[in-house]
């Protein structure tokens, strides 16, 4: 139906045409028509955040953890460029967010006025798609394309600059019809190259499955169908950081993360492999390595709906460009009717080796003493709360690292972490996200200290909205990832890689009325967990963790995966000249 | 190793062709991009070549189809095979890219490049400038006692030569418009 209406009107109706409902934002100046708006509805629920940057990084966990964009609303000029972080967080990671920024007038613009700032040009670099709407008439369209840009392909961030004199003005509205955008990715993939790999599927002696992120976005089916070719193939399945919970953690084919402090047995199978199926991940210089002593012995298939994927750092025998669900199905009806071939005994003996990587227990670590081990306050943590209806979020650092190890994901969607970027002071917000999604659930974010105070102010958000988020911080009192870097980098020379000063962390939650928890015997570890789970409300769990302690494996910077450090006593030495430019 | 397949002209990602290996040698490669004209747009394929480090050199830009509502811009850039799939894999994924040919792998075609060149000189400097600028065919559409400005037409090595001859004859300003490209037939 097309009614008349203004811009501002016009922007909450495509929203609550989308589906949407849930806005996380700010107000000023160039956004109050659309805030006027939201005002007098009840489709909407509006977040105020504490931050713009806060706003972002909420929609990406409520984006990551429902499937559904997640939308910002903020004013022009700081609001906007407060964005930008998130923006390109969202853009690393692929994740589906909407972001509407006011803008001065029309007659304004390059003027340099008040809180006026290029953000079609500043956020052009950093989102999927961006558009500057400068009549009234072309809004409608411009929003419902925007939920289109973002959600289909390749997910991505797209930005949407409404003038405030637009936002006033009347116009036609157009309700959403099925897409006439010439952007339509390609999801059916290839069956000559599908049925190449099955038939490389068919006689593997030494497979493995790599998946990623891509798994997660193309949706719980596509999930699904992976468990199914996993279970029935027999092969092993490893998972970079974006993709965990494709495959359950508990799942008998399940090897753990691989990359940079990824697990043993993942990292030793990738690099002796002789067939690696990688789906929806990207090769990654995390997961690689050394580029030229990646996995030498094997056939790559690549499947990504991207094509600028394939081939962009390791070659790939067989391409499939197509949706992960699609081209799963696809390989799971070709395989089957071949016959459900595969080289068991080989298989069975590839077992066998891995068996024997396993049994070096890489993550293994001793609680002893009177100082908590973070690996140890996230074992517990597991143990304590992974019968729950469990969201999991992260800040940057090692505590991220010892999250992605120590913790297990049944299933997608359960597990926020910034991949791409590695942005401090993401999962604090994202927790509030997630939790917006999904009012009842436990959700937890595993953060550091110095990640956390990054987007504390977001803590009266967490307090006005009622969102029991529950904050675990590993308090070492370092930007331990940082520290670890110069350990063994730069002779131990650890410049400006302690905090100093910083907060008490159970009076600084009381002070916005939340509750805190001080932690730091392991005796009382577990009564402290389940007292914040138990908690009706946001908790501040500061729990002191040794300082030092160091997150292994670790490869190296330009080190090959089957080079890995097991633990301190390989430290020495191991990162040369060239490796110690790489980040 | 099996290519991709992807239609010629689709959407999104067209003239996608994938090489068997990474080779080390730089190719010039001229590629035909069709998008949608909207502001911003050669902004957008501007910031893909300087963020992700790739090389122009050359560009032009103008609408070819008004009703709808797109320009071609024709790029001339140069790099490894593999950098150069990787070019129109990005810019393939533009929003506002509709279609992306590679005219150098897609068949034959015809590049010409317009330029202008002001030269300035008297005696038989100036008697030179004229009869060569007669062999290149080169257009005289300025002239005074001291200078004339040639206009010429052709492929980019042509345009090279000639400018290469005028250096000496008292070449003071030059105006090209860069590449335009056409594949050849139908
Ligand atoms: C915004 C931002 N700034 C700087 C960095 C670089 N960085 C990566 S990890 C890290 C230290 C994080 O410290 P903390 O949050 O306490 O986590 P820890 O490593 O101690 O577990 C820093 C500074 C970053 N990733 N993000
Ligand atoms: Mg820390």
């Amino acid at each position: 139906m097309t009614r008349q209406m203004t811009g501002a009107k016009m922007v909450v109706q495509a929203l609550i045409d989308q589906g949407v409902d849930t806005v996380f934002g700010y107000p000023g100046g160039a956004v109050l028509p659309i805030y006027d708006e939201i005002f007098q509805q009840n489709s909407i629920k509006h977040i105020l955040v504490r931050h713009e940057q806060g706003a972002v990084h909420a929609a990406e966990g409520y984006a990551r953890a429902t499937g559904k964009p997640g939308v910002c609303l903020v004013t022009s000029g700081p609001g906007a460029t407060n964005a930008v972080t998130g923006l390109t967080d969202a853009l690393m990671d692929s994740i589906p967010i909407v972001v509407l920024t006011g803008q001065v007038p029309t007659f304004m613009i390059g003027s340099d006025a008040f809180q006026e700032a290029d953000t079609v040009g500043i956020t052009r670099p950093c989102t999927k798609h961006n558009w500057l709407v400068k009549e009234t008439d072309r809004l409608p369209g411009v929003l419902h394309e925007a939920f289109h840009v973002a959600t289909a392909g390749r997910p991505g961030p797209v930005l949407i600059d409404i003038p405030k004199d637009v936002q006033f003005a009347q116009g036609t509205y157009q309700p959403p019809k099925p897409s006439t955008s010439h952007y339509q990715p390609q999801v059916k993939g290839d069956m000559e190259a599908i049925t190449e790999l099955v038939a490389a599927i068919e006689t593997a002696k030494r497979p493995i499955f790599y998946t990623g992120g891509g798994v997660i976005n193309s949706g719980p089916g596509a999930s699904q169908l992976l468990r199914e070719l996993v279970d029935a193939t027999g092969f092993p399945i490893t998972s970079t950081l974006m993709g965990l919970g494709c495959y359950p953690a508990s799942g008998k084919h399940w090897m753990g993360m691989l990359g940079m402090h990824g697990l043993y047995e993942a990292n030793m199978a990738m690099h002796d492999c002789d067939l690696m199926i990688n789906i929806g991940a990207r090769f990654d210089d995390r997961i690689t390595g050394r580029i030229d002593a990646f996995s030498p012995k094997s056939k790559k298939a690549h499947i990504d709906i991207d094509p600028s994927s394939i081939n962009k750092v390791i070659k790939a025998d067989i391409p499939i460009v197509g949706d992960v669900g699609h081209v799963l199905e696809d390989i799971l009806k070709v395989w089957k009717s071949r016959g459900r071939k595969t080289n068991q005994s080989a298989v069975a003996q590839w077992w066998s080796k891995i068996e024997e990587w396993k049994a070096v227990d890489c993550l293994k670590f001793q609680q002893t003493g009177k100082t908590i081990k973070p690996q140890h306050a996230l074992a517990r943590l597991e143990a304590l709360t992974k019968d729950h209806d469990r969201y999991i979020c992260t800040e940057v650092g090692q505590h991220q690292m010892w999250a992605a190890q120590y913790l297990g994901f049944e299933d997608p969607n359960r597990w926020m972490t910034s991949g791409g970027l590695g942005t401090m002071g993401y999962g604090f917000p994202a927790s509030i996200g997630v939790q917006m999604g999904h009012p009842e659930a436990l959700v937890i974010n595993v953060a550091g200290e110095a990640s956390w105070l990054m987007n504390m102010q977001e803590l009266g958000t967490a307090m006005q909205f009622n969102l029991p988020v529950k904050q675990f911080i590993l308090n070492n009192e370092r930007l331990g990832m940082v520290r670890q870097w110069q350990e063994l980098l730069h002779g131990e020379r650890y410049s400006h890689s302690w905090s100093e000063s910083l907060p008490d962390f159970v009076k600084l939650a009381e002070a916005f009325g939340a509750k805190g928890i001080l932690c730091s015997d392991p005796d009382d570890l577990d009564d402290a967990i389940m007292e914040m789970i138990n908690h009706d409300g946001p908790v501040l769990f500061d729990c002191l963790v040794e300082k030092h302690e160091n997150c292994f494996p670790m490869i190296p910077s330009g080190k090959a995966h089957n080079e890995m450090l097991l633990g301190e006593a390989e430290t020495q030495g191991v990162i040369d000249a060239k490796g110690s430019v790489l980040v | 190793m099996s290519a991709l397949k992807i239609k010629k002209g689709s959407t999104s990602h067209s003239a996608y062709n994938l090489r068997p290996t990474f080779s080390d040698v730089e190719e010039r490669h001229t590629l035909a991009v069709l998008v949608e004209n909207e502001p911003g747009v050669l902004a957008r394929v501007i910031g893909l070549f300087s963020g992700r480090g790739y090389n122009i050199e050359s560009l032009t830009v103008a609408e070819v189809d008004h009703t709808g509502h797109l320009s071609r811009i024709t790029i001339v850039t140069v790099g490894t095979p593999q950098v150069i799939e990787q070019i129109k894999a990005q810019l393939g994924r533009i929003v506002s890219v509709h279609e992306v040919h590679d005219l150098t792998v897609e068949g034959p075609s015809v590049e010409r490049e317009l330029a202008m060149f002001k030269v300035a000189g008297q005696g038989d400097k100036r008697v030179e400038a004229l009869r060569l600028a007669d062999i290149f065919r080169a257009n005289v559409v300025d002239s005074t006692l001291e200078s004339f400005v040639f206009e010429i037409t052709g492929a980019p090595d042509k345009i090279d030569a000639f400018a290469d001859l005028m250096r000496p004859l008292g070449l003071v300003e030059v105006a090209r418009t860069g590449v335009a490209a056409l594949p050849r037939g139908d």
